[in-house]
C-alpha cells in the first residue's frame, strides 16, 4: 500500500514560526525546532519550511534553523522561500534539507529548475505554484473510473471517485508570495516545470488559503490527474473532512497545512485515524 | 567505526547524521586507503546509475569497493547503493553494475506517477538480521524511478505497480531501496540493526 502524505508547513520569519492569512497579520506560532519535533512524534510524513523573511539577515538565520531542525528529524524536509539559484539550493541541501522548493525563481528563470535537478536529482526539486481561479468550470457528477488520463492503471492507488471534473476552469499563477499575476495558466505552467525536471508540485490555492473552508479540489484534481509527478495540495485546510475530500475528489498525493496543526486544533494522529477509517491509505 | 562511501554525490550528510544520532562514530571514506581500513561500510546514494558507476571508477573506488566486499566485511547499500549490486540498469544501458545480484534494474512502467516518492509498505520475506524488530508491513520512505527485481536474496519486497526488491541480504551484503535515514523510527531501527551486526 502506498500512503497519502500529511505534511505540516512551518512558515518561518527570522527564525520563528509565524502564521497569518496570506502573509498579513502574522502571529508567532513557536520555535521551529520544537514544532518540528512535535510533528515528527505525531506522525507527520514530511516537513516543509518556508522562509518568509524579506531581509538578508532573515535568510542567513534560515540556514541555522534548517540545520537545527534537521538534527533530530528523520523524515524528509523541504525548505523554500527566496530560493533563486542552484547555489541557494546547494546551501540548503548541505544544511540538512532533502528538497528545495522554488516558486518565483522558477517563473522568472525556469532554467534554474533544470540546473538544480541535474545537479542534485529531480527528487530534490519541488516547484511551488500559487494559483488563483480566473474562470470557473462545470462540476459534473459521474460514476466510474476517471477518464482524465489514459495513462492510469486502474488497479493502482486511489479510491475511485464518483466525481469528475470537466469544463474549462482555469487558474492563473501568481508570484512574489501570491501577489503578482503572471498571466500563466497553472496547468500549462505545471506541465512545463514537470518537463524541466521538477520532482513534485506544491500547489497552493490563493482563493482557499487561510479560509479553513477546504482545499480547492478542482484545481488539485486538474493538475494531479494531468501530471506524472506528485502533487501536494495546499491552502484551505480547516478540518479532517477537507483532507479526505482533497485526497478523494482532488486526487492529491499529499496535503499540506499550517494553522490547523500549529495551534493544536487538529493533531496529526487523529487526522490519520479519521482518514484510515474512511479508507484512505496513510502511514501508521 | 563505520565508514560512509563518498563518491561525490549521494546524500552522505543525512545518513551520517542518522548514524551519529544512533551513537556510532562514523567517518567518510573516499579513497582506497580509507576503504581498506574500514570495518563496516555504508554506501548511501541518490542519483543516476551511470553517473554513480562512473564516479566510482573516476575516483578509483571501484576496485577497493570490490576488495572490501570480497574480504567479507559488512556493507549496507542505500537506494542507488542497492541498484549497483545488480548486473545493469535500464537507466544507463552502457554501464555495468557490480553484478553481485542477478538481474537488471528497470524503470517503473504502467504506473501513473514516477518517481515512486513517499511511504510504502515493506513485506518481509526471509528472516533478515537487518529487519529484526521491524514490523511486517511497516511504512518506509522511497524515492526512486527504477527498481530491482525480486530474487532469492530479497529479504523484503514492496509493491508499486509491480513487486520489487525493497531489501536484500546476501552473505556480507545488505541493501535497501528505501531511505532508512528518512523513514522515521522504523528507519533508525534498521540502521541500528546494521550498526550492531
Amino acid at each position: 500500500m502506498f500512503a497519502k502524505r500529511i505534511i505540516p508547513c512551518l512558515d518561518c520569519k527570522d527564525g520563528r514560526v509565524v502564521k497569518g492569512i496570506r502573509f498579513v497579520d502574522l502571529r508567532d506560532a513557536g520555535d521551529p525546532g520544537e514544532l518540528a519535533e512535535v510533528y515528527n512524534r505525531e506522525g507527520a510524513d514530511e516537513l516543509v519550511m518556508l522562509d518568509i523573511s524579506a531581509s538578508r539577515e532573515g535568510r542567513a538565520t534560515l540556514l541555522g534553523t534548517v540545520t537545527r531542525v534537521a538534527q533530530k528529524l528523520f523524515i524528509p524536509l523541504t525548505v523554500g522561500g527566496g530560493v533563486r539559484s542552484s547555489e541557494d539550493a546547494r546551501r540548503l541541501l548541505s544544511a540538512g534539507s532533502d528538497k528545495v522548493a522554488l516558486n518565483t525563481a522558477a517563473v522568472e528563470t525556469p532554467q534554474v529548475v533544470s540546473e538544480i535537478a541535474e545537479q542534485f536529482g529531480r527528487q530534490a526539486v519541488v516547484v511551488a505554484i500559487d494559483a488563483r481561479r480566473i474562470r470557473s468550470g462545470n462540476l459534473k457528477l459521474e460514476n466510474g473510473n476517471r477518464s482524465a488520463s489514459e495513462h492510469l492503471v486502474s488497479s493502482f492507488q486511489f479510491p475511485v471517485s464518483n466525481f469528475q471534473f470537466s469544463g474549462q476552469a482555469a487558474w492563473e499563477v501568481l508570484t512574489y508570495g501570491g501577489t503578482k499575476p503572471t498571466g500563466l495558466d497553472a496547468l500549462e505552467w505545471a506541465r512545463r516545470v514537470e518537463a524541466l525536471g521538477a520532482g513534485e508540485i506544491l500547489l497552493t490555492s490563493m482563493d482557499a488559503d487561510g479560509t479553513q473552508a477546504g482545499f480547492d479540489c478542482e484545481l488539485t484534481a486538474t493538475l494531479a490527474r494531468a501530471l506524472h509527478i506528485p502533487v501536494i495540495a495546499s491552502g484551505g485546510a480547516g478540518g479532517p473532512e477537507h483532507f479526505l475530500e482533497v485526497f478523494q475528489k482532488g486526487s492529491a498525493d499529499a496535503a499540506l497545512a499550517a494553522s490547523i496543526f500549529h495551534f493544536g486544533t487538529h493533531p496529526i494522529r487523529s487526522l490519520k485515524e479519521y482518514l484510515r477509517e474512511h479508507g484512505v491509505a496513510v502511514r501508521t | 567505526m563505520i565508514a560512509l562511501l563518498d563518491y561525490g554525490a549521494g546524500n552522505v550528510g543525512s545518513v551520517l547524521k542518522a548514524i551519529e544520532y544512533l551513537g556510532c562514530p562514523a567517518a567518510i571514506a573516499d579513497s582506497a586507503e580509507a576503504l581498506a581500513g574500514a570495518q563496516k561500510l555504508v554506501f548511501p546514494g541518490q542519483g543516476h546509475f551511470g553517473a554513480v558507476m562512473n564516479a566510482l571508477a573516476a575516483r578509483r573506488l571501484l576496485a577497493p569497493l570490490q576488495e572490501f566486499i570480497k574480504a567479507g566485511k559488512p556493507l549496507l547499500g542505500i537506494c542507488i547503493g542497492l541498484q549497483v549490486l545488480y548486473e545493469a540498469s535500464d537507466e544507463a544501458p552502457e554501464a555495468l553494475g557490480l553484478g553481485i545480484l542477478p538481474g537488471r534494474v528497470r524503470r517503473f512502467e504502467g504506473v501513473f506517477k514516477v518517481p515512486h516518492v513517499g511511504w510504502s509498505q515493506l513485506e518481509l520475506r526471509n528472516a533478515s538480521r537487518l529487519f529484526q524488530g521491524v514490523a511486517n508491513n511497516c511504512f518506509v520512505y522511497f524515492c526512486h524511478s527504477y527498481y530491482a527485481p525480486v530474487t532469492n536474496e530479497s529479504a523484503a519486497v514492496t509493491d508499486y505497480g509491480q513487486t520489487f526488491a525493497a531489501g536484500v541480504e546476501t552473505k556480507n551484503l545488505w541493501a535497501v531501496q528505501f531511505h532508512p535515514e528518512k523513514s522515521g523510527e522504523v528507519g533508525l531501527r534498521i540502521l541500528r540493526n546494521f550498526l550492531e551486526l
